[in-house]
């Protein structure tokens, strides 16, 4: 595959490509936390549930429609959080929100399987896309059951 | 002033004019820029972008005030801007351009000074499946103010309009009928005529969205007889900020102001105050006085290459591009009304398009993706979003393929 740049395939690496065809924790959850996640920009619409146990999320899953870049880092997130403590996940979420934000030339915090995201940080308009499901899954802590918008 | 691109020739030089619009040569990730994203703006030609230089250099003051030469020259290029809009628009009257910050600032005058006065509870607004936001939101608002109902025409999956659901849903309580020319999401051109023929058979005005048909076709509104016609200045190579109203000076004449402020009257006292005459009473406060010379010359220049020629060479690229999408597989394109203006618009199974516009971005191609402001459009498609690649007279042949091409990428990476 020559995609005639290395920064587009820094941002459609394998492992994004193959979260967005086959996305993991793609189902709904009844008695779950939820909330919804809205990028006007493009359309994107991502749906979060969360099951809480004691501040530990316990699984995580995903629906929705959306680009690649959203939908994969759905898929990755709703993997990594599952296990976490509510604070643990407050956490990463900022590591992670530095690590597409940072400029291209700085260095940047390995996060592991999380860290093919990074490729985002050379197209700021896609940011968004890759923070969505967090902003999402945020809001589905917090428990509000209002749409989520990236504006 | 005159365009290198006027040469008389039977068809549209491009090449010549090309050469007028300098943003062509810019370099994009270090390839040539392939720009098809003229439905959101269009480029500037030098004559439009030299005309603003020299307001500001030789001619800049305040209109209608000044009793100075400066004030003089300018008031003598806005009224001359205004006369080039009539003259463009084929309307009898120069009180009936009336000079706002374009086709959303335009719609909103009609439907908070028209509406204000001409709308009332129960009464009902007439729109259609197609419209931009901005011909549905202002609409929705004076219907949520005057308890008024929203009505939609619908289309068929082609993207062409049902006439005679439109005939039949229009009332005695129909108070306006709201339609767009060109539709910017599919390319469609509405049969304008045959709309204000009904609507007028039924004593409805018709006010109409002409923001992506100016560029591309010749408008004659005396020809068309609707009752108000909208355009942008950006979208048809003028500057952004300044747009026209179009309308019949009856019913601007006894339509209340839109704004209040300077300019916009005749005399003012702490107990009545006397509006202007047409068209200045909807012209509140300093107009985009560059702007509209701006825009001026942007119309003499498509004046100068003619708009036939444009059509033509837009509807040719079409043909072109929809013959070469159609074979590009997992392509289907929305909007393939048999009668369609410079909008090749798509989805592709299993990709986004905000996946296709990143990818054809780095190949140097100019697209738009998303709900192009057309969000129950985008519902009635079925789709959250589309592709549109949109074309102006600059377009070359040699562009669609390049964008064909950039799809190939798309479907290495995707597929």
């Amino acid at each position: 595959m020559n995609l005639g740049g290395s920064d587009l395939q820094d941002l459609y690496q394998e492992v994004i490509l193959d979260h967005n065809k086959r996305p993991r924790n793609f189902h709904a959850m009844d008695d779950a936390h939820k909330a919804e996640g809205y990028n006007p920009l493009c359309g994107d619409r991502v749906t979060v549930y969360l099951r809480v146990e004691n501040g530990r999320i316990v699984d995580a899953s995903f629906q929705g429609s959306g680009c690649a870049i959203s939908k994969a880092s759905a898929s990755l997130m709703t993997d990594s959080v599952k296990g976490k403590t509510l604070e643990e996940v407050e956490e990463l979420f900022a590591r992670f929100h530095a690590m597409i934000t940072r400029a291209p030339d700085e260095p940047i915090e390995d996060l592991g399987k999380l860290s093919v995201l990074a490729g985002v940080r050379q197209f700021p308009v896609r940011v968004k896309c890759a923070s969505l499901p967090w902003h999402t899954l945020k809001s589905a802590v917090d428990s509000r059951d209002d749409v989520v918008s990236t504006e | 002033m005159t365009p290198t691109a006027s040469r008389s020739r039977p068809a549209l030089d491009v090449q010549a004019v090309r050469a007028d619009f300098p943003i062509l040569g810019e370099p994009i990730h270090g390839k040539p820029l392939v720009y098809l994203d003229n439905a959101a703006t269009t480029q500037k030609p030098q004559q439009v972008i030299d005309r603003i230089a020299r307001f500001y250099q030789h001619e800049n003051a305040n209109v209608h005030r000044g009793v100075h030469l400066l004030s003089e020259r300018a008031t003598d290029a806005y009224e001359r801007a205004r006369e080039t809009v009539r003259r463009f628009l084929h309307a009898s009257d120069r009180q009936e351009i009336v000079f706002v910050r374009g086709t959303t600032e335009a719609i909103n005058l009609v439907a908070h000074s028209y509406g204000r006065s001409g709308v009332g509870a129960g009464d009902e607004v007439l729109v259609t499946t197609m419209e931009h936001h901005s011909n549905i939101v202002p609409w929705q608002i004076l219907c949520e103010e005057k308890g008024a109902h929203l009505r939609v025409a619908p289309m068929t999956d082609e993207g062409e309009l049902r006439l005679d659901e439109l005939e039949r849903l229009i009332t005695d309580r129909t108070k306006i009928v709201a339609v767009v020319h060109v539709s910017n999401a599919l390319g469609t051109v509405n049969p304008i005529d045959d709309i204000v023929r009904i609507a007028h058979s039924r004593g409805v005005p018709v006010i109409v969205d002409g923001a992506q048909a100016v560029a591309h076709m010749p408008v004659d509104v005396g020809a068309l007889d609707c009752d108000f016609y909208t355009f942008s200045g950006h979208k048809i190579f003028g500057p952004t900020g300044i747009g026209v109203l179009y309308g019949k000076a009856a019913l601007l004449d006894a339509m209340p102001p839109f704004q209040g402020g300077g300019d916009m009257i005749s005399s003012v006292s702490f107990e009545r105050t006397l509006y202007n005459v047409l068209p200045y009473k909807f012209e509140a406060g300093t107009p985009n006085i560059g702007g509209a010379i701006g825009l001026a010359a942007a119309l003499e220049y498509v004046e100068a290459v003619g708009l036939d020629k444009i059509g033509a060479h837009e509807d040719e690229l079409v043909t072109y591009g929809t013959e070469l999408l159609s074979a590009v597989p997992r392509l289907r394109l929305t909007g393939t009304a048999a009668h369609k203006a410079g909008i090749l618009a798509f989805v592709f199974e299993g990709v986004h398009p905000h996946d296709i516009g990143t990818i054809l971005d780095r190949e140097g191609v100019a697209i738009r993706t998303g709900h192009h402001c057309c969000q129950p459009l985008m519902n009635r498609l079925g789709v959250p979003a589309t592709a549109r690649a949109s074309l102006a007279l600059y377009n070359t042949r040699e562009e669609i393929d390049a964008l064909a091409r950039a799809l190939d990428k798309v479907r290495e990476v995707f597929v």
